[in-house]
């Protein structure tokens, strides 16, 4: 699998690509672009030029939801759940690509119609199991609003994975997360490659989290892909170093 | 996740904290909610309830009122109140489950109204029967509500109900400027829609040979069509496409990069709701027999619109109780002398439950009746034709009725009416007069508004028994606007409706 493109000035001649089961990081400081990219993938904006592949396919200028129908899924760095939605209904929700029962089987509640609501349950609840007890039980039901903030990222990432993507674009999964809760970020994000079998493109700011997850690192600034590699090589480039640091503190080091 | 969450009133930390705090921290909403008192167990109650059960005793309930009186103005009310619970549970598709404001819906009852009207009427002389006719003007109305949403499909919020708001205001237009319809200025007019006067001699609805003349038989099909309705949209809600609706509703973009087609599934909503109104349509030409621009406006879909907020939107037996609640209050709105009943009644139920504690209550009630009582004294010692006035309504004497009367002819100041002084003078200046107070009362702040609380709730019934009274074509709406405006301050989410968060 490859995603590439380029061209929008926030985004300069990028060529990026993820290769299947792999972890990829995309880094950079605030305003590099990484979400953008984001927005790219999924449709939300259109690149003036270049392409984006999934599998082989071109995806530029589908609707961002057909987009999701041909295996790219993500979350939001600014958790957009459906807040009065219950939880299980969250990740039902994002069934609805998935499934074909019309509206008009559904007011006759025809046999396959009932079958297919049936199995949406059911994926709902495999889904939010994935979590260990933080999204079972009583939480199904509750409205997603009383979630904790960790809770809502993790709500996120299953309402993500119901769509039943092939490549996965997580944005700052552990923000605004104490140390115990990132740590467990970490091992789920590994977890969801290695039982769940997707493929990641993650954007983080915490580097132990990078550190942690990474097959591959890219770092971006202003636009531009600056470094490509592992995270020790990334982390060691004066390039990242002094996007991160300044000019000065790359020069004294 | 327990850290630094302070629990007053959550279960004692010693029952394993971690989830006792959590779960706590999960409460908080339905907390916020609270009881609510005699509504808030009254909505408990419906949830608790299955609503299938709420459907059979409301059906079975409404198809009795013909069997238990003939009175044939409670009928026409209940069959008006049925038509206006379709229109609100239309309309609740778009507006509480999609959450679009579309403010076009009565274009669409319109446009089915004068569609069945026409195609059963001897204005083309057209006579075709019923089970076609309905069928085919419900799927036409769904056409209609597709082609209209497709041009606002980019739009939302704002911009989507003011195109919407265009497209039924142009219907009103159309069909008062339709009885001269000149196709591409060939010159030859046409009579489309009849003018301002309508399409009459409708014919009633014919189920198997048998003409529905009948009021009770409108109720009857009405109400059966409100059960199958009620019941599909319960599916339908329930159903993946509900939830792509409540989705949609939620957040757009989410809902969008979720899978969720979110321009078909606002045109699907729009349009399911004009089926909705297509087939209260056909039943309101059938019914009264007659179709009018007049019937198809503004103030129609603001009072449906009433109904939706009122009831809760987004809940289905929340709207049908909105739908009742509204439209049997217009009614006995209409009547002075049953206003005065719900009028008073609303003043002590505001008072009742606004003001805490109860010590406070009787003390506001007690200064209330000596304010009016030393008032009536003073204007009646200075200027006697000024409490001289009888009680006026709709030109029978009140004085007749009695006790009521009597306390108010030594309460309120009620002018004579005579000709230098004419009542409704009077009443007009008392009115800016209370506005003013009122806003004083908004400004003001602890003991200070609970004295102005007094001379403001004597205004108003000075106003009120003054001019307010004999007005009811004013006095409805007003009424209507001051229990949406109080109701919208204590509570958003309407009598049944859930509470919603927008941001957190």
């Amino acid at each position: 699998m490859s995603v590439a493109f380029g061209g929008l000035q926030v985004i300069h001649a990028l060529d990026l690509h993820v290769d299947e089961h792999e972890i990829v990081s995309v880094i950079g400081p605030n305003g590099a672009g990484k979400t953008t990219v984001f927005n790219l993938i999924t449709g939300v904006h259109r690149p003036d030029s270049g392409d984006i592949l999934v599998d082989g396919e071109s995806i530029v200028g589908l609707a961002p939801h057909a987009i999701t129908n041909r295996g790219v899924a993500r979350t939001f760095q600014t958790l957009r759940l459906f807040l009065n939605m219950s939880v299980k209904e969250n990740v039902m929700a994002a069934e609805y690509g998935r499934t074909r029962a019309t509206i008009l089987e559904s007011f006759l509640q025809l046999p396959h119609a009932r079958r297919e609501e049936r199995a949406i349950h059911e994926l709902a609840e495999g889904k939010l199991a994935f979590f260990g007890q933080r999204l079972v039980g009583y939480r199904w039901d509750q409205p997603a609003f009383s979630l904790s903030y960790a809770n809502r990222r993790r709500l996120e990432i299953a309402r993500a994975t119901a769509t039943q993507p092939r490549i996965l674009l997580l944005d700052e999964p552990a923000a605004g997360m104490n140390p115990v809760e990132t740590h467990e970020m970490t091992e789920l994000i590994g977890k969801l490659r290695d039982d769940g079998g997707y493929t990641i493109l993650v954007i983080e700011h915490d580097m132990h989290v990078v550190e942690g997850i990474s097959d591959r690192v890219v770092a971006l600034d202003h636009g531009f892909k600056i470094a490509e590699g592992s995270y020790q090589q990334v982390a060691t480039n004066e390039l990242v170093v002094e996007a991160y640091m300044g000019l000065r503190s790359a020069e004294t080091k | 996740m327990s850290t630094g969450i302070p629990t007053p009133s959550g279960p004692p930390p010693s029952i394993s904290p971690q989830i006792g705090a959590d779960e706590w921290v999960a409460r908080a909403g339905e907390r916020a909610i609270g009881p609510g008192g005699l509504i808030g167990s009254a909505r408990r109650w419906l949830e608790r309830t299955p609503q299938i059960v709420l459907l059979a005793g409301f059906v079975l309930l409404v198809a009795l009122i013909p069997v238990l009186t003939s009175d044939e103005y409670l009928l026409r009310v209940a069959t008006d109140t049925m038509l206006y619970v379709l229109l609100a549970v239309g309309l609740n598709v778009a507006v509480g489950w999609a959450g679009l404001l579309d403010l076009g819906y009565i274009a669409f009852y319109g446009f089915a109204a004068y569609l069945f009207a026409e195609l059963s009427s001897p204005h083309y002389g057209l006579h075709w029967p019923t089970w076609a006719t309905v069928p085919i003007v419900i799927v036409a109305t769904i056409l209609l509500g597709f082609l209209l949403a497709l041009p606002s499909r980019r739009v939302s919020g704002d911009y989507l109900a003011i195109v919407t708001l265009f497209f039924g205001q142009i219907f009103v237009t159309l069909t008062n400027q339709g009885y001269r319809w000149d196709w591409f200025g060939f010159g030859k007019i046409h009579d489309i829609t009849g003018g301002p006067t309508g399409v009459t001699q409708v014919d009633p609805f014919r189920i198997v040979g048998h003409q529905l003349t009948q009021v009770r038989d409108y109720l009857w099909v009405a109400l059966g069509g409100f059960a199958v309705v009620a019941v599909a949209l319960t599916f339908a809600n329930r159903s993946r496409t509900g939830r792509a609706w409540r989705a949609l509703r939620d957040d757009a973009l989410a809902a969008e990069v979720m899978s969720v087609p979110v321009k078909w599934m606002m045109l699907l909503a729009i349009a399911v709701g004009a089926g909705v109104a297509g087939f209260a349509g056909s039943i309101n030409a059938a019914y009264y027999q007659g179709v009018f621009p007049s019937s198809f406006g503004f103030p129609i879909l603001i009072t449906v619109y009433a109904m939706v907020v009122l009831g809760g939107a987004g809940s289905l037996p929340g709207v049908v109780s909105g739908a009742i609640v509204v439209n049997v209050l217009l009614e006995v709105l209409r009547t002075p002398d049953h206003a005065r009943w719900v009028f008073y009644a609303a003043v002590l139920a505001g008072l009742v439950a606004k003001i805490r504690p109860r010590r406070l209550l009787a003390a506001i009630l007690a200064a209330l009746v000596a304010f009016g009582l030393v008032v009536n004294a003073i204007v009646g010692a200075v200027w006697a034709r000024g409490t001289a006035g009888p009680i006026y309504i709709g030109g029978s004497d009140f004085t007749k009725h009695g006790w009521v009367a009597e306390v108010l002819r030594h309460w309120l100041v009620l002018p004579k009416n005579t000709y230098e002084i004419p009542n409704y003078q009077i009443g007009n200046y008392a009115f800016v007069l209370l506005i003013a107070v009122v806003l004083a009362l908004t400004i003001v702040r602890g003991w200070r508004r609970y004295v102005l609380l007094v001379p403001a709730i004597w205004g108003t019934v000075f106003v009120w028994e003054n001019r307010l009274i004999e007005e009811s074509p004013t006095t409805r709406p007003l009424f209507l606007g001051v229990i949406l405006i109080v109701l919208m301050a204590t509570r958003p989410e309407g009598l049944f409706g859930k509470p919603r968060v927008e941001v957190v």
